[in-house]
């Protein structure tokens, strides 16, 4: 049942021209970022070979590109979520879905998973680049995992906010707005608020403001750490997100 | 008891709705035996759709039950679920879909077994008239088609209960004739609650009336039953040299007075009340002309219009 609602989701998003914009866009970006920081690498690889312990191609090339895969993502994620609940109850679709034999968490379930294996796709496309560097070079494949790790995890975390925003309204572009003025606040959030609070000793509300920042729960993974409080920070942002959303739908339907 | 039980598709009680202050719906309750269609009535405004929204699990009721063929469907929604099919006032169709993928996918949603799938897919494709549109894509079709293409979804998994709200709304008089016919023939195998404000077709239609009105049923009866539903409390009265409808009025017993045609009058009487006599007899001593008495077989606009307005 989640898979019949996940393929409706991707192919409705292949159907629009909104999903190819967003798709090639970030192609184009990402490619271009990635082919600007081989190219300083090129350029300083004669310095480096003179210093021990030196940073690889990996750390200075694939590193910064997942980490504007993340930013990319920031942008891309409000535009993807936004029809997905907003737009069918603006047309009156839901309805199908509310009338058919499934449950609301099915539901959100299979809309996430539509969601995040488009968001895949384009992290899959990402991580591409960097593999094309195997024809001369040698790879971290353990950091290389650990950057596309995050980037899935964060991309979860985002799709789930999206959902969540495009539940709270009917106008899919005010959707949009609402994801990314969450995404926005919780980054600005967590930023500043963690780093203050865990300078005064407050280490409580820290880790609050960090389970709200998805950018700074990112970075262990960009140094190739696999740092549980992070995974799990993610993973718990993901889930709240969805039950919020599912708890949404179906007040949805208590009110009327 | 337990045979009748067994006929009943559709089974809803007390089913009651507030929005805040207002009770949309109040204690509607409504049985549906199997193979029967209902036609489901009322002005504007009157908690039809509201209603069908309750009872397709679109809406939670304030109070009340629904059952689907006996499953309670605010205890096992999804088994309840799966024995309806529900096409609302505005068709829930995919746009950027064909036809025929919009179908799979209402079959998948509805649990149709991956093998019966295809069959299933084409058979409701077929029955609805939409085999030569089947590879289009649905924003492309005409406002006919796309409410077929509704229905075609609320059938595709052979449900017990078909509920279609206004379902013949902006066609054009060929089409609303083909979507009738398909509605009776859905009749003949599933029980079928058509709402709709549009009179005639009820009458063509359906088995039964339920008149709502203002978030109450005023009225319950088949067909036959409502064409004797004014039986001995309307006469059709007959005067050569009619008087003022003023003066019929004021016969005790007399509810209402109405021109029926050219010196052909319609009364109507006060619950429980025969007045025929009282007026043969003030027709004979005032002279007027009396050539005609007759009861009045109402139709279902008559029946409507005094339910529905006698309050107002």
């Amino acid at each position: 049942m989640i898979c019949t609602i996940a393929g409706k989701e991707l192919k409705t998003l292949f159907a629009s021209t909104l999903a190819w914009i967003v798709l090639t866009l970030t192609q184009l970006a990402l490619a271009f970022g990635f082919l600007k920081r081989l190219d300083d690498y090129m350029q300083i690889q004669p310095q480096l070979i003179r210093v021990p312990d030196a940073p690889g191609v990996t750390e200075l090339v694939a590193g910064p590109l997942f980490a504007a895969t993340a930013i990319v993502l920031l942008f891309a994620v409000p535009l993807l979520a936004m029809r997905m609940i907003a737009e069918e109850r603006n047309n009156q679709t839901l309805v199908l879905l509310m009338s058919a034999p499934l449950s609301m968490t099915q539901l959100v379930l299979g809309k996430f998973a539509g969601l995040l294996a488009f968001l895949l796709l384009i992290i899959a496309m990402t991580a591409l680049m960097p593999l094309t560097l195997l024809v001369g070079a040698h790879l971290d494949f353990g950091l290389l995992a650990s950057l596309v790790l995050g980037v899935a995890l964060l991309a979860a975390a985002f799709a789930a906010i999206g959902l969540y925003a495009s539940s709270l309204t009917a106008h899919p572009l005010a959707a949009a707005m609402i994801a990314f003025g969450m995404l926005l606040g919780m980054l600005l959030a967590g930023e500043t608020a963690a780093e203050g609070l865990r300078g005064r000793g407050w280490q409580v509300p820290a880790a609050f403001a960090q389970l709200l920042s998805p950018l700074k729960n990112f970075e262990p993974f960009a140094r190739g750490v696999l740092d549980s409080n992070s995974v799990a920070c993610l993973l718990l942002l993901t889930a709240g997100f969805l039950i919020l959303t599912i708890r949404r739908l179906d007040t949805a339907r208590l009110r009327g | 008891m337990t045979n009748t039980a067994a006929d009943t598709t559709l089974y809803a009680q007390g089913l009651t709705r507030s929005f805040g202050a207002h009770r949309a719906v109040d204690a509607v309750s409504i049985e549906l035996k199997r193979g029967e269609i209902l036609g489901f009535l009322g002005p504007n405004g009157a908690g039809k759709t509201t209603t069908m929204r309750m009872l397709t699990g679109n809406l939670a009721p304030s109070s009340g039950s629904v059952a689907i063929c006996g499953v309670d469907l605010l205890e096992r929604p999804v088994a309840a679920k799966l024995r309806m099919g529900y096409l609302p006032e505005h068709p829930p169709l995919y746009r950027e879909l064909t036809v025929s993928e919009y179908i799979e996918l209402a079959a998948r949603l509805h649990r149709v077994n991956r093998g019966a799938l295809r069959q299933a897919t084409s058979d409701a494709i077929a029955r609805c008239g939409l085999s030569e549109v089947a590879r289009r894509v649905i924003g492309t079709l005409s406002k006919g088609y796309q409410q077929r293409v509704g229905i075609a979804q609320a059938i595709v998994h052979q449900p017990d209960v078909v509920i279609l709200d206004e379902p013949t709304v902006g066609l054009d008089p060929n089409q609303i004739r083909e979507i009738r016919a398909l509605i009776r023939e859905l009749g003949a195998q599933h029980s079928v609650i058509l709402s709709t404000h549009i009179l005639p077709e009820v009458e063509s239609v359906c088995d039964r009336v339920q008149i709502l009105h203002h978030g109450v049923t005023v009225f319950i009866d088949t067909i036959g039953g409502l064409k004797q539903f004014h039986g001995g409390r309307m006469v059709l009265l007959g005067l050569k040299r009619p008087p003022p409808l003023s003066e019929i009025a004021a016969i005790a017993g007399v509810a209402r007075v109405e021109a029926a045609g050219e010196q052909l009058l319609r009364v109507s009487f006060s619950n429980d009340a025969d007045a025929s006599e009282a007026l043969a007899r003030h027709a004979v001593e005032k002279s007027w002309g009396l050539y005609q008495l007759a009861p009045a077989q109402s139709s279902l606009e008559d029946v409507f219009a005094l339910l529905t307005q006698k309050e107002d």
